[in-house]
């Protein structure tokens, strides 16, 4: 597993980017995902903003989250705030918890972030459980898979980001 | 947590837990205002034409994969397809001739009788843009919306039966509620004795359910359900399920019936869109004033 280390100077990150890597996860979200596979999918967009709201906490907050949100909720034709909500609560987490997430190493982020996207994934059942009255469990397993992916994005977004150190 | 903030040399706004509060009052705010009253529909189909670019590029792969195996099909594999829709159509033909001469004596009865003609459903060609991406829901949306003429309401079939019904318009797509939705209901009869009912949909593609019929209801495993057309909606004697399991315990006023629909709900590619049928008069109302000159017009003309 990739250690992260806790020095290192990074590239500032532009607004151009983060703004791509959310539109890249809200198109993966966007993918035909069917049976199985649909109940496995991480929510990209959760993570990615996730890794912003945890290491940008200035530049994506809770606000852009929410836009973000409704943005899903066009996009997956769910109820107008239902993704608003639960990213709201996941930039929250994100932005509350930054500097301590940012103080452990990879592996020791994932618990935290675990938590965070548990928060995240609950807000969402719970409005579909109080609306539709239904509820099924295999909806959280995605919350295990968006807790993985949260490993390979963090160090995707973090090679990205030293590419100019490398190179010098 | 929130106390690494109390010394704030920059004013940075409100504190995130104040945001917390706002967007989530906002949110529990929209959701009301979406669930109870439908307001947000313009709203939405505005944000929709900005979220369209990503959706038309998400389905790309899935085109692009179809083209693939479109172009890579043999010689030989046409050649056998073409001979049996020749086949096919030439059997189809000789049924349409008949149905053309049942349906003019339909109308010349129908005309004898004063009864209301029935009109002829309109089709319109459309594809799957993708299934719904939300575990909890089960719909589609297919590739023609407003734009296409599309209303709420209209009726999506296949070849083989009823897929659900139009319940959301954008300007390039729209969306489909399956029939098997939970709690959606379709006025169903049954074909071989004409006993009339209501299909449930149970939240699983695979199967429906009939409630509210009586035990001693004459209905039997293999039975084909069509729809009834008494409600307006659902053009009359389109297969919509066959049924598969029925259950009468003494114990209970009602059988359970279960049936499986007959349109391939999670299949196809290519489905139909109906065009609206003809409306119905209206419904008397409940208690009617007693002396009104238009009640003598109630009687089906």
């Amino acid at each position: 597993m990739p250690m992260q280390e806790r020095h290192e100077i990074l590239r500032p990150v532009s607004n151009l980017f983060i703004a791509s890597s959310v539109l890249v996860a809200l198109f993966i979200n966007a993918l035909p995902w069917e049976g199985i596979w649909l109940a496995l999918r991480p929510d990209f967009v959760a993570v990615v903003m996730l890794y912003w709201c945890t290491h940008k906490p200035h530049r994506m907050g809770i606000g852009l989250s929410w836009a973000v949100g409704i943005l899903s909720d066009v996009n997956d034709a769910s109820l107008f705030g239902q993704h608003a909500l639960s990213y709201t609560v996941l930039a929250f987490g994100g932005v509350v918890l930054s500097r301590r997430i940012r103080m452990f190493d990879l592996r020791e982020q994932t618990t935290q972030v675990f938590l965070i996207l548990l928060a995240t994934y609950s807000a969402y059942a719970v409005v579909q459980w109080q609306v539709n009255g239904q509820l099924s469990w295999s909806y959280f397993l995605g919350c295990l898979t968006s807790t993985l992916l949260w490993i390979p994005v963090s160090s995707l977004f973090h090679s990205v980001r030293q590419l100019r150190v490398d190179r010098e | 947590m929130e106390g690494t903030q109390t010394f704030q040399v920059f004013n940075r706004g409100p504190s995130p837990a104040a945001r917390l509060v706002f967007f989530s009052v906002l949110s529990l705010l929209l959701m009301f205002v979406d669930a109870r009253y439908r307001y947000l529909e313009s709203t939405r189909s505005l944000i929709s034409e900005l979220v369209y670019p990503v959706q038309r590029l998400a389905t790309l792969p899935g085109v692009l994969w179809q083209r693939t195996e479109d172009f890579f099909v043999s010689h030989n594999h046409l050649l056998q397809e073409n001979n049996a829709l020749h086949r096919q159509h030439e059997a189809d033909m000789a049924q349409l001739v008949q149905w053309q001469a049942m349906l003019r004596e339909n109308h010349q009865l129908r005309t004898l009788l004063g009864l209301q003609q029935r009109s002829q459903p309109n089709v319109k060609f459309a594809e799957i843009v993708y299934a719904e991406r939300d575990v909890f829901r089960r719909k589609i949306l297919i590739d023609k919306g407003s734009a296409a003429n599309i209303q709420e309401g209209q009726v999506v079939m296949d070849d083989k039966g009823i897929v659900g019904q139009i319940t959301r318009v954008y300007p390039w797509l729209s969306e489909v509620t399956l029939v098997t939705e939970k709690d959606h209901a379709v006025p169903v009869q049954i074909q071989r004795n004409g006993l009339r009912s209501i299909a449930f949909g149970s939240g699983d593609t695979s199967h429906l359910a009939l409630r509210y019929v009586p035990v001693s209801a004459d209905i039997v495993k293999g039975d084909v359900l069509v729809t009834s057309g008494i409600d307006g909606i659902y053009p009359p004697g389109i297969p919509v399920a066959k049924v598969d399991v029925v259950e009468r315990d003494a114990a209970y006023p009602f059988a359970r019936i279960v049936c499986s629909p007959l349109g391939g709900v999670d299949e196809h590619r290519y489905l139909m869109v109906l065009s609206p049928t003809s409306s119905l008069p209206a419904r008397p109302e409940e208690t009617p004033a007693p002396a009104r000159p238009k009640a003598k017009k109630m009687g089906g003309h």
